[in-house]
């Protein structure tokens, strides 16, 4: 591989990854604080209130490296990527414009009222500005969401003389049905992260007997929110993101499954090691023909494998996006029993006394970034070896000004600053659960 | 007036309001260490941009994004051109907002000098190098005939045919940019603090004032210098006056305005003489978006444009999503008006 294209995939790749563990969280606390605020504000009730107060702190802490690490993405289209830039800016800097105007502008005026203005409003003001910053990090999702989505599966645009694509249709890139799937998708799943780090915090408390009011306000909203999400996560939205990739990009299924040889009654690889030199799956353990019924929910129906395309078409790294795609799904699998045993408890009112769950609870805390950078990595991978499926291949997207050297001085600048915001943000939000919702404890 | 023209004064229009509103937390961010002297001061200093200044820098984003979806090479040239320079401001962008925003949770006396520090340098540093990359523009880049060029930070400081990013023409304006926005901060902050603190915000306004007359009339000397094409379309346009009657008018005002105490006509004045030199050098430019060194290869609104269909689309979604924004901006800066107070909120 051409060295500069490598140092400009990682580049992207690196500050994406790690701008995306932030907002994650921002989307799904957003969603959770507003939930918790809205029974604080209408009944009144003041454990409520601090709890969305506690919480808006840590999203504070978090939106400013969700900030941060988001301004340098919206640069490095035209910095490392200038050549797809050229290619396809006509098209998705409308998403990305739209992003700017209709999405940041409403989250960055009313975050700073949100958190800060709570003398200065009226409850219900208040209230509303949180409404704000939640639509718009939920609406920040899906600009972002569709310009991706234009990736995978490019709508709404012509081909211009000069060779760019320039837009046809608005409503065809804004509505692309990539984007519905993908969306949905994406947002439950930063809604599970929002909710296990709710669940997790509230379990902290409990375990270590202290703030355990909020504590348990803090469980019930994590585990039955994280309940709901984690199987909308499989179904139907999981689902959904599946079957489109089987129609519309069947290569990158193929070698999601390791599917080196396609065949009817196709099964489903649960566990086993891609071997790509050999071209098979090494210790298999499979359900037969569960492929071929969650793709076309036919026993019998033919999956295509890697075999019937021209190797050039590939995705160059089968082992990682295998791996990926399988780490994403068996985590899913692992949150929903998690957090179905979990509303179980709640409901049965044993959860506060279950230490046992309180454990796993805590220390699943991890485990959706996990599953998020995952399904970005598959997403990502799966779509190799193009930058535009079907249009412009990554290769000829780079920014060929830019040499390796340069490429790599930067990329070597964000490792280290992004090592000391991680290490400065641990420590802030070590800190205020430390300090807990309440003063004085 | 035909898309391309009217998207360019769109684009130059928002990078203005990033200068008007972003410029002032710069200069206040520049002034912090020496202006505020007590904790409380500090304090006050950031409560007066902690919650304006995410908003204020959505403008970058927003010109940013507004810039790639008009003008999609201009872009794609430019933002890997300048590569370097351009990954440096991000570092300093990443760097002030921690300043600012983590310098209050901890409340040891190390951590907050430290943050301080942090957030005075960037914000000093921010405000040069943007003065630096809009002298790059108007001094023209070694642009090739695919589009396309690439600057190192510096060759030998003369506008030779390989220039660098820094020459003694870009680091001029760059000195033109800190001190005005130096200026700019120090009337934000008077306005928005009283006591000690207000009276030596004035007072750096003061000393800024002389600097920024002098280093305005060099730059506009030397600028007629290096590119006498400037004076093209001032020539063409008689509206054109106006810039340089702008430019001096709000000069004068500051200078009155300030020692009277007349704090909100100072601050409007800096801002109108920023308005004023950004649109003059837009103007000036016109219809040229990034000049080469050879003129051939001149990056144009007309070479650079995306097609037509997307310009005309979006300027129906720009002007919502422009009222909705002008609409968030009145109300919050309604809400944080005034002087601000020690005691109230984070910070
Ligand atoms: C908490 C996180 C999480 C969990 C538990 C899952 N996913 Fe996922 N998945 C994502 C988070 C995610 C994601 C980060 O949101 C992705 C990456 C790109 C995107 O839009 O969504 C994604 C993408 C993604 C894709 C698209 C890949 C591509 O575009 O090539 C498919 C087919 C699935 N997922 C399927 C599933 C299934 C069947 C799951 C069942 C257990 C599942 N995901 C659990
Ligand atoms: C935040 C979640 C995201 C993560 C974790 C992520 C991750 C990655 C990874 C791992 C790669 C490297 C793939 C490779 O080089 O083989 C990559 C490449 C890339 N991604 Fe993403 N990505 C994310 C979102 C997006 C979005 C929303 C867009 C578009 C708007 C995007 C555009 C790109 C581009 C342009 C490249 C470089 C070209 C390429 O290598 O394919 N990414 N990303
Ligand atoms: C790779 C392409 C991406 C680009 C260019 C990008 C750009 C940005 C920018 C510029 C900001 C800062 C906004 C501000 O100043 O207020 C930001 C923050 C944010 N981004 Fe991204 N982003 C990318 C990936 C993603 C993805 C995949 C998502 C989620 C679906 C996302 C969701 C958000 C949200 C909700 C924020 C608000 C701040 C926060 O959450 O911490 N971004 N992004």
């Amino acid at each position: 591989m051409d060295s500069a294209l490598l140092v400009h995939r990682l580049h992207f790749a690196f500050t994406a990854t790690f701008h995306y563990l932030f907002p994650q969280l921002t989307m799904g606390l957003a969603l959770l604080i507003v939930v918790l605020k809205t029974i604080g504000v209408w009944h009144k009730n003041p454990v409520y209130n601090e709890s969305a107060r506690f919480w808006g702190k840590i999203f504070g802490i978090n939106f400013v490296l969700g900030v941060v690490t988001g301004i340098p993405m919206e640069f490095q289209f035209g910095t490392n990527w200038s050549h797809f830039s050229l290619f396809a800016g006509g098209v998705i800097g409308q998403t990305l414009a739209m992003e700017g105007m209709f999405a940041f502008f409403l989250e960055s005026a009313f975050l700073g009222l949100f958190l800060y203005g709570e003398k200065r409003l009226s409850p219900r003001a208040h209230w509303l500005s949180a409404v704000a910053v939640f639509v718009g990090s939920w609406l920040s999702g899906y600009f972002i969401i569709a310009t991706d989505a234009f990736m995978q599966h490019p709508t709404g645009y012509f081909q211009a003389a000069d060779g760019t694509v320039q837009l046809s249709s608005f409503w065809g890139l804004v509505l692309n049905p990539w984007a519905g799937w993908q969306y949905a998708h994406n947002m439950s799943g930063a809604a599970i992260t929002g909710a296990f780090i709710m669940a997790a915090v509230g379990a902290f408390y409990l375990l270590s007997g202290r703030f355990t009011e909020h504590g348990r306000v803090f469980l019930k909203a994590g585990v039955i929110a994280g309940c709901l999400f984690s199987i909308l996560q499989i179904f139907p939205t999981g689902d959904g993101q599946g079957r489109l990739v089987a129609n519309l990009q069947p290569v990158t299924l193929a070698a999601m499954e390791g599917l080196y040889q396609g065949q009817t009654k196709a099964p489903l690889v649960i566990l086993g090691q891609p071997n790509d030199e050999q071209r098979k799956i090494d210790n298999p353990l499979e359900v037969p023909g569960m492929l071929s019924v969650l793709t076309y929910k036919r026993w019998n129906a033919h999956v295509q494998g890697l075999d019937a395309f021209p190797k050039q078409d590939w995705p160059g790294n089968i082992p990682l996006l295998y791996y990926s795609y399988h780490i994403m799904v068996g985590l899913g699998t692992i949150f929903v029993a998690v957090m179905v045993v979990a509303v179980f408890l709640l409901w049965r009112g044993w959860l506060f006394n279950a230490k046992w769950m309180l454990w796993i609870l805590m220390l699943s805390a991890p485990f959706p970034y996990i599953a998020n950078t995952a399904g970005w990595m598959t997403a990502e991978l799966g779509r190799q070896p193009w930058l535009v499926y079907g249009l412009m291949r990554t290769e000829d997207g780079y920014s060929k000004a830019v040499s390796a050297g340069n490429g790599m001085f930067t990329l070597l600048g964000f490792m280290g600053i992004y090592t000391v915001l991680s290490i400065l943000f641990l420590f802030l939000v070590r800190r205020e659960i430390e300090a807990g919702p309440v003063a004085g404890h | 007036m035909n898309m391309a023209s009217l998207w360019y004064w769109i684009v130059a229009a928002m990078i203005t309001a990033y200068a008007v509103l972003d410029g002032f937390d710069l200069g206040a961010g520049a002034i912090y260490l020496i202006a505020a002297k007590e904790p409380d001061e500090r304090r006050k200093v950031l409560r007066a941009v902690g919650p304006v200044w995410d908003g204020n820098e959505v403008w970058l984003l927003a010109a940013g994004g507004t810039l790639y979806f008009a003008f999609p090479r201009l872009y794609a040239s430019s933002f890997s051109g300048f590569y370097l320079p351009l990954m440096m401001v991000l570092w300093l962008l990443i760097l002030r907002a921690i300043g600012i925003e983590f310098r209050a949770h901890v409340a040891s006396t190390m951590w907050q000098d430290f943050f301080d520090v942090v957030f005075s340098v960037s914000s000093i540093l921010l405000a040069l190098f943007f003065g630096v990359a809009l002298g790059n523009v108007v001094r023209g880049v070694p642009l090739d005939s695919t589009g396309y060029f690439f600057e190192p930070l510096w060759t030998n400081f003369k506008l030779g045919p390989q220039t660098g990013i820094l020459d003694w023409y870009t680091v001029l304006i760059g000195a033109v940019s800190l001190v005005t926005l130096t200026a700019h901060g120090s009337y934000y902050v008077a306005l928005k603090t009283d006591a000690d603190l207000g009276r030596r915000a004035r007072g750096s306004a003061l000393l800024c004032w002389p600097l920024q007359f002098f280093l305005t009339c060099s730059a506009l000397v030397a600028t007629y210098f290096i590119r006498p094409e400037i004076m093209t379309n001032y020539g063409k346009h008689g509206v054109g006056i106006l810039v340089p009657i702008v430019v001096f008018a709000s000069l004068a005002l500051m200078l009155w305005a300030n020692p009277s105490g007349r704090e909100k006509l100072a601050f409007a004045a800096s801002s109108l003489y920023i308005v004023g030199m950004l649109v003059g050098a837009a103007f000036a430019l016109y219809p040229v978006v990034l000049p080469a060194r050879d003129r051939q290869n001149d990056l144009t609104i007309y070479n650079t444009a995306a097609g037509s269909h997307g310009l005309t689309v979006g300027l129906a979604w720009w002007t919502l999503g422009a009222v909705l924004a002008v609409g968030y901006f009145v109300f919050v800066y309604r809400k944080f008006s005034g002087k601000v107070e020690v005691g109230e909120g984070h910070y």
